[in-house]
């Protein structure tokens, strides 16, 4: 899929979203909390990029300051062609139709005095002119496309289950057409049974659509399933961005690394060998982040430089991009600590 | 396919919220009550001819008159100036209900706009809910009187004394008793609009007065609901509290809190006088809550479908 799309729909570059904090008798501003903090990625046309990490890194400040429900505090999101930060509201009210987004909270993302029909019909009022016959039949569509009974049409959304619930966020979702979908969280309130199932729903239409994901999750081992590409965050931060088979074959950021080792293996053989790398202590404030490395306070490898210099995201191997003094020096063959092994590797790509 | 479903579509949602309210007996019962009250105020002085004015010119036989027990011909008494109860109770619900919905129509319109505009937009939000406190800590009553008195003459002038007093008594009454509405409105709406589907409507594209209109004002209807018949009451009140006080409406013309306050000094003698308009008002308020009370059931579709 990467091969024949090879140009970008998706352009972020050092997208900062800093939400100010007031305190005081007066509300002045104290300071910010910087839930995203310079993240620049791709996404190219047709692909899914995985975007993981644990509760609060902003992993969903980031999707939403994507499609700009949040205002970003500074950077660019181009989203085919156009950048969706600084359009003006009626500029950014026609763009909506390209860029969509499904919630994590199937319950909660669904008007309960509204009626199936007008949850999916809502984006056709506000940018077609059709006809109620014609909006309709587009409805009807839609719901055969996510497999949703047309009988249902009339009914409210407390008469659905989850997985059901899900399906009636995708349909409006795809209602007009979008490029590019910012799936957030989508499965994390569905049974596991169920998780697949939306899962290969969101495939199915990707390849008939031609969809360009965004998909936010922290369950790695269903972006392990989904995704071309993984992002990797912490504390506002990307700390590695791979392709999804060299990222699960070899991470390289030590967050990275400390991540993976969590997932369970399903082979029990290689349950047992499977060693976890337990991180010490909290994650930190993001109002108050550290100086150097945003993860130098938990990190198990680090050095006097972490705590002072902030690592950069950096192309280290082709398609690999890490934030870590530790990669970039080894890149570079530079000052190397001791007790930081090394990885001798094969090239990505040959994984399993 | 499509002819399937179509039947269901076409019975439209009013269909549905009214089998689910012909449900709720308490409801149906109020309904019935209130219906009862209202063919009491407009249809029964067509019936019951006595003029609720009405007073004996011979002050002989005005005096006879006074104070009487029921009778046929009287079914309800007569007053200290031996008027028929029943008529003055009949003219007196006219203006009284009509005061108690028209205001709490104001003063819930203004709340609920208060409300969402303050809970909605963000910089509205400190100045509006300000003047809202300012309301709250004006002396009502004062403010009322002064109202009344500044400005009843001028409207009367332009309207007439009768329409004049009355918009004048329903505009104070409502300009003074939205606050409560539009806190708990305000409440709802910071509530609501940081669920997803808000969010998911903003990421639609859809501005934001159409959000207000589709997500927001559906699901705040509960509450507005419930002030809305604790505002029928409140209003009910206190039109009385001014006629009494000699800024409502003139003092022969009869509404049921006048009535209540005018049988308050013979209460020993003849209790009745006070019984009836009170139970007017309690009715009427009881049946206001307990329609509000099914009205709120059957338009959410989360219990409308048990």
């Amino acid at each position: 899929m990467l091969d024949d799309a090879p140009q970008p729909l998706v352009q972020v570059r050092d997208l900062k979203m800093h939400f100010p904090i007031y305190a005081g008798l007066l509300r002045r501003r104290t300071g910010a909390v910087k839930a995203v903090d310079g993240v620049s990625f791709d996404i190219m046309a047709g692909e899914t990029l995985g975007l993981v990490g644990e509760s609060g890194c902003g992993k969903s400040t980031v999707g939403r300051a994507l499609l700009r429900l949040y205002a970003p505090t500074a950077g660019t999101v181009v989203i085919d062609g156009e950048d969706v930060a600084t359009l003006s509201p009626e500029a950014l009210r026609k763009k909506r139709p390209t860029m969509q987004m499904v919630f994590q909270d199937p319950q909660a993302s669904l008007n309960p005095r509204m009626t199936l029909a007008a949850i999916i019909g809502e984006p056709l009022d506000e940018h077609t002119g059709w006809n109620a016959e014609k909006k309709l039949a587009r409805v009807y569509e839609l719901m055969d496309q996510v497999g949703l009974n047309r009988a249902f049409a009339g009914r409210y959304p407390h008469e659905f289950s989850g997985g059901q619930r899900q399906r009636i966020g995708i349909a409006r979702a795809l209602a007009l057409n979008p490029k590019f979908i910012v799936c957030d969280e989508p499965i994390a309130a569905l049974d596991v049974s169920i998780q697949a199932q939306v899962v290969n729903l969101l495939e199915d239409l990707q390849e008939r659509l031609g969809l360009t994901y965004l998909f936010i999750s922290h369950d790695l081992s269903m972006v392990r399933h989904i995704a071309d590409r993984v992002a990797v965050m912490y504390l506002g931060q990307i700390a590695e961005l791979s392709p999804r088979d060299a990222l699960y074959a070899r991470p390289l950021h030590p967050y990275a690394q400390a991540l993976l080792s969590a997932v369970p293996e399903a082979d029990p053989a290689r349950e047992a060998t499977r060693r976890r790398i337990i991180l010490q202590g909290d994650v930190p404030s993001p109002a108050n982040p550290p100086l150097g490395c945003n993860f130098c306070t938990r990190c198990p490898k680090v050095f006097d430089r972490c705590r002072v210099e902030e690592p950069k995201l950096t192309e280290v191997e082709p398609g690999r991009f890490v934030a870590c003094h530790l990669v970039t020096d080894n890149m570079t063959g530079g000052h190397r600590p001791a007790g930081a092994e090394a990885p001798e590797h094969k090239q990505q790509g040959e994984v399993t | 396919m499509t002819d399937a479903v179509a039947p269901k579509r076409a019975a439209g949602p009013w269909a549905a919220v009214w089998a689910q309210f012909r449900r709720h007996r308490g409801a149906m019962a109020a309904l019935i009550l209130l219906g009862l009250l209202a063919a009491f105020v407009f249809i029964g002085p067509l019936l019951w001819r006595i003029d609720p004015n009405f007073i004996e010119k011979n002050t002989a036989k005005m005096f006879k008159m006074r104070n009487l027990a029921p009778s046929l011909a009287h079914p309800l008494g007569t007053d200290q100036l031996g008027r028929d109860m029943l008529a003055r109770m009949m003219f007196g619900g006219r203006i009284s209900l009509a005061v108690g919905t028209v205001a709490m129509l104001v003063a819930i319109f203004i709340g609920t706009t208060v409300g969402v505009l303050a809970g909605y937009f963000r910089r509205l939000d400190n100045w509006l809910m300000r003047l809202t406190d300012l309301f709250l800590a004006l002396p009502l009553l004062p403010l009322l009187l002064v109202m009344m008195f500044l400005f009843r003459d001028a409207i009367a002038g332009v309207l007439g004394p009768r329409l004049g007093t009355f918009l004048l008594i329903v505009l104070a009454i409502g300009v003074t008793s939205w606050m409560q509405a539009a806190r708990v409105v305000r409440g709802e709406v910071l509530a609501l609009k940081e669920r997803e589907f808000v969010l998911a409507a903003r990421s639609i594209g859809t501005p934001d007065r159409r959000i207000i209109l589709r997500h927001i004002l559906p699901n705040v209807l509960s509450p507005v609901l419930v002030a809305a018949t604790l505002g029928i009451a409140a209003a009910i009140i206190t039109e009385s509290v001014l006629s009494f006080l000699g800024l409502g409406f003139p003092p022969d013309f009869p509404t049921w809190g006048r009535l209540l306050y005018d049988g308050i000094g013979d209460i020993r003698t003849s209790p009745e006088r006070v019984v009836w308009p009170g139970l007017a008002i309690s009715l009427t308020v009881l049946s206001v809550n307990y329609i509000g009370d099914g009205l709120r059931d059957a338009l959410d579709p989360r219990i409308r479908g048990r």
